[in-house]
């Protein structure tokens, strides 16, 4: 291995943590809309939202991203390879990120929401400053565990041509016939992606209790 | 997309029958070993010896920082080039089995960590000790308490499974994209294979559903 094949893999880190990131912050806020959709008990989105998420948590990625990517032209719309990937991302954390917005909602004090209420608060300021900050520290834990799911499952769009860290080794060690020391050296940067993580949980859970403690 | 598609899609239903059940054994077959070899591994976790517990976590948060696929292809040219020469679907049911008992391990450890010391203590009373008070007091309750947990494992293989399809395993995925590819059908087939694999996570998910009732009832 030398220098470029070094580079050529660290770049693929560049293609699983923007696929992934953009996953998150598209699917995070999709997700959030449909567990408060189920939670809001609106008669048929609701069924519609539980459905798609049971299909979508059982649906392996590189099915997914099959399905998207050359399933896509038949009904009309073409997708470049990178758009495909993002998509099914986005898919994948919206249905996760239901289910844990959904449970940290279930745990919600209702009555906090009755007593806006009664203060005459508007439905969305309701939402945005009772409930949500709440919902929030209490689904954070969750939701970065499942970040790390969605980056160990980002390896499924190197079937639609992506070149992410894992595709970018195997090709390495394709080339210099010597596969295993490249696909260590992508599971360093995977493990650094991951601890990243899991870092980033502690700290923005220390920094989402300091204002209870003043309060 | 059409209705037509979807019966195109079916008419090769030797292929998707066979591959079908391809997926199923491997499904079955890796989450019952991995179950069993988790159930071993964790009294090694939980082990006082520093150099066994050690090593065993090293395993296990190995496993849990690394993608599938990427264990799969070093499972794939890794065990070639140590003199270890296995069909695809072999290498595919062992990379299966390998790496979901790390997390099978971590799971069940959770679950012996929640039982409560007195219930230990009060076996350890009535002279039970080593592996008899593992295999009477402890592991029965930690399967019960781990259950959801093994149960969400079980569909987390069922997607890893998928993967297989790149190291040329004819699984439900493999046979699809083969379908597809002949007769121009992505939409239609892709989405057959997708309910297929919800097919099966219900399956997982009733079973799991029974065992947590089960479980519940015996709870102390």
């Amino acid at each position: 291995m030398n220098a470029y094949d070094y580079w050529s893999i660290f770049q693929g880190s560049f293609t699983t943590v923007g696929v992934s990131l953009t996953g998150i912050l598209v699917g995070l806020p999709l997700g959030l809309g449909l567990a408060l959709l189920r939670w809001a008990r609106i008669p048929v989105s609701r069924q519609v939202a539980y459905l798609y998420v049971s299909i979508i948590r059982s649906c392996p990625a590189v099915t997914l991203v099959m399905l998207i990517y050359f399933g896509a032209p038949q009904l009309g719309v073409s997708l470049s390879p990178l758009v495909a990937a993002m998509i099914t991302m986005a898919v994948t954390a919206s249905a996760f990120s239901c289910e844990i917005w959904r449970s940290a909602l279930l745990s919600f004090d209702r009555q906090q929401y009755d007593a806006a209420l009664a203060f005459g608060m508007p439905r969305f300021t309701r939402v945005w400053r009772i409930v949500l900050p709440q919902v929030w520290r209490s689904s954070l834990p969750g939701l970065i565990n499942e970040t790390t799911m969605l980056v160990k499952s980002s390896p499924a769009i190197a079937v639609i041509g992506m070149v992410e860290i894992t595709r970018a080794a195997q090709r390495v060690g394709a080339r210099t016939y010597d596969p295993l020391p490249p696909l260590m050296v992508g599971l360093v940067l995977y493990v650094v992606i991951i601890f990243a993580l899991v870092r980033l949980q502690g700290r923005l859970e220390r920094s989402g209790k300091n204002p209870e403690t003043v309060a | 997309m059409s209705f037509d598609n979807f019966l195109l899609v079916w008419q090769q239903y030797p292929e998707i029958l066979e591959a079908f059940g391809n997926t199923l054994m491997l499904i079955g077959i890796a989450g019952s070993v991995s179950m069993i070899l988790g159930v071993f591994l964790t009294p090694l976790l939980m082990s006082h010896r520093k150099a066994v517990s050690l090593s065993v976590t090293f395993y296990c948060e190995s496993m849990r920082c690394m993608p599938f696929l990427l264990f799969v292809y070093m499972i794939y040219f890794g065990l070639p080039s140590a003199g270890i020469q296995l069909s695809n679907w072999t290498t595919g049911v062992v990379a299966l089995i390998l790496y979901n008992s790390a997390y099978m391990a971590i799971f069940l450890k959770g679950a012996w960590k929640d039982i409560p010391t007195e219930t230990i203590e009060a076996g350890r009373a009535y002279g039970f000790h080593g592996l008899k008070l593992f295999r009477r007091v402890i592991m029965p309750l930690m399967l019960m308490r781990a259950t959801p947990m093994i149960g969400n494992q079980w569909v987390q293989i069922v997607k890893d499974s998928a993967f297989l399809g790149i190291i040329a395993v004819t699984e439900l995925t493999a046979a699809m994209n083969a379908i597809q590819a002949t007769y121009f059908i992505p939409f239609a087939s892709f989405l057959s294979a997708v309910l297929l694999y919800w097919l099966i996570s219900l399956v997982i998910e009733f079973f799991t559903t029974l065992f947590t009732r089960y479980a519940e009832v015996r709870r102390t």
